[in-house]
């Protein structure tokens, strides 16, 4: 594999569970050195894409090809591959961190004469050295997480897959491994494939597709998307709100729509809207905000909801998801 | 961090990298076993209650039958089988563990031949069966079986294979269950009448031909015999006691050899070792 062949190749793919389609039959490629982002609400087919481009599952149609190597028939060379970090923890909480990556490092061959450097370079990294003779079942979810990382790391492979690598972390420990992973594009050759369904993380992606329902909707960069929207965000708070929608729509012609709480519109030049929005609108307006097209936005416009609006609608399933893994 | 990351090139599978793998699955089955003291104990305390209070309870009783024998010294062998067995189990069973806490993914995902993990697995479910049996061994003199270091030698090596195979049974059928409870019921459901009908409790001579039958087919049977053949080698046995206490298998009229019992053991433990691969490659 040369420095300019793609990471990932993916076309066509499709995953059926029963007559449940989880993945529609998707394309798309992901560069050397990138760090790529899936994004799209829960169930909305991320974790599926990345269990078979992992190996861990097999499409039941279209192809995908890994740092180069099929993942139907040549399971092996892609495992060696990559490195893996899922959304559950998968230590083993009665052994210490430290014999934890020993048993990775054996298990995947890592040369031995590296395997003790390199344990500690990657624990270092996370952070967690000075804790490597503790048991992992003593360390908190985000050290669990850091550990894992590090795990993944350990043979140096070429693409890391990072499934909802901060889901349920506090902000402090989201923004260590957001450091750590920029870190990594600088000191390791490393490809970066993640999921996440938080917008403000899915900013630090140099690219990102939007999935939704199976189906990629969109693929660009964070400032490209954003551009594509063009808009302003304006959100405003009114005594009623079906009434601003009415008059929104009959004195401005602007379709309006409550979002999160509030009456949300797009409308170019939010900023110079704003004096037109108060004489115009005929009614009072307790506050306004005018934001610069977000990841959110981008969502909206390429799907029709917010991301946490697509979520509330299978809440209870994702309910049901975290009650069935205990 | 300035330093330069260590770049990790791993080479190509190959033999060794299969035998690292065994060893270390098998490394941490000891470490497992190891830290937990509460296991160890509780395996010990079955057997231990079996031979000195069921033995000497049942040994009272039946003393007028089998002049010259103590009932704990024929139980001896018997126990040594059970300890082995349970501990072997409860190996195999976290496999079910390792799925539900999520650490067997670790494992499925690695390069590495579903083969060096099985036999890894039960490599280590062996060692630290053998580990408690050891303690078993231990209590011989207890018993009335003497420290002879060849007996202890033969009983080892039978143990280790017994374990060996029942490992593998385990692994077998952990390896698509889901959680912990169903495979101790389907575990029980399976050893409970394995151990009853092996001789390891009561002696096969002399039974209703229906029961000698299901004592014939039952695989234990071939695990517990070259024990007890063992400890009965290192006796003075009066021979009516020796025949009805350590009879053998008969297959009609032929008189199973050790050998061939061993054999039957061994054979099985490959056969379930290939069931219990077959069914991780599936599980994919």
């Amino acid at each position: 594999m040369s420095a300019t062949d793609p990471a990932i190749t993916v076309s066509g793919l499709k995953k059926a569970y029963g007559k449940i389609e989880a993945v529609k039959g998707i394309d798309f490629e992901v560069r050397p050195g990138e760090v790529f982002g899936f994004l799209g609400p829960n169930g909305a087919g991320k974790t599926t894409t990345i269990s078979m481009l992992c190996t861990l599952a097999n499409p039941t149609g279209g192809s995908a090809t890994v740092a180069g190597h099929d993942v139907v028939r040549e399971r092996d060379e892609v495992r060696r591959n990559i490195g893996l970090v899922f959304q559950d923890p998968t230590l083993d909480g009665y052994l210490s961190a430290e014999q934890n990556l020993r048993f990775h490092a054996e298990l995947y061959g890592v040369p031995k004469h590296l395997v003790a450097d390199r344990i500690r370079q990657v624990m270092e990294m996370v952070a967690l050295w000075d804790r490597k003779d503790a048991k992992v079942m003593t360390f908190s979810g985000g050290m669990k997480r850091r550990l894992e990382i590090a795990r993944g790391l350990l043979h140096s492979p070429r693409v890391l897959f990072l499934d909802e690598p901060t889901v349920g972390l506090d902000p402090q420990t989201r923004s260590a491994i957001w450091g750590y992973i920029n870190q990594l594009r600088l000191t390791e050759d490393i490809t970066i494939f993640m999921t996440t369904h938080y917008m403000d993380e899915a900013e630090y992606c140099d690219r990102i597709a939007i999935i939704d329902h199976g189906r990629i909707v969109v693929i660009d960069s964070p400032e490209e998307l954003k551009a594509s929207v063009g808009k302003d965000r304006v959100q405003i708070q009114t005594d009623d709100d079906t009434e601003a929608i009415k008059a929104l729509q009959e004195r401005f012609g602007l379709e309006a729509a409550v979002r999160e709480g509030a009456v949300t519109f797009a409308v170019a030049s939010g900023e110079e809207f704003v004096p037109r929005l108060f004489a115009g609108l005929g009614m009072p307006i307790k506050s306004v905000s005018v934001s610069r097209p977000s990841l959110d936005d981008v969502f909206i416009s390429y799907t029709g909801s917010t991301i946490r609006d697509a979520e509330a609608d299978d809440g209870n399933l994702a309910w049901m998801r975290a009650m069935a893994r205990r | 961090m300035a330093t330069e990351a260590i770049s990790v090139r791993i080479p190509a599978r190959g033999a060794g990298h299969d035998l690292r793998a065994i060893k270390i699955v098998l490394h941490r089955e000891m470490l497992r076993f190891a830290n937990d003291r509460t296991r160890m104990l509780s395996m010990l305390v079955q057997p231990v209650l079996w031979l000195f209070v069921m033995g000497a309870g049942l040994g009272s009783l039946v003393r007028g039958s089998i002049p010259g024998v103590d009932y704990r010294t024929f139980m001896y062998p018997g126990m040594i089988s059970m300890t082995v067995i349970m501990t072997a189990m409860f190996s195999a069973g976290s496999i079910v563990w390792d799925r539900e806490f999520g650490f067997l993914r670790e494992m499925l995902v690695a390069p590495v031949s579903r083969w060096a993990i099985v036999v890894g697995k039960c490599l280590g479910g062996a060692l630290v069966a053998v580990g408690q049996g050891i303690i078993i061994l231990a209590m011989a003199g207890l018993v009335g079986v003497p420290y002879s270091p060849r007996l202890l030698l033969t009983l080892l090596a039978e143990m280790f294979l017994a374990a060996f195979t029942i490992t593998a049974f385990g692994v077998t059928l952990a390896a698509r269950m889901k959680n912990m409870q169903t495979f101790f019921g389907l575990m029980q459901m399976a050893i409970m009448p394995m151990m009853f009908l092996s001789g390891a409790m009561f002696p096969l001579a002399g039974l209703p031909s229906w029961l000698h039958l299901l004592t014939v087919v039952n695989p234990m049977t071939y695990a517990v015999d070259p024990m007890r053949q063992a400890v009965f080698s290192h006796l003075e046995v009066p021979a009516a006691a020796e025949a009805m206490l350590n009879p053998g298998v008969r297959w009609f009229d032929y008189q199973v050899p050790v050998g061939v019992e061993l054999g039957i053991v061994a054979g099985l433990g490959v056969v379930l070792l290939g069931v219990a691969v077959a069914q991780f490659r599936k599980a994919e």
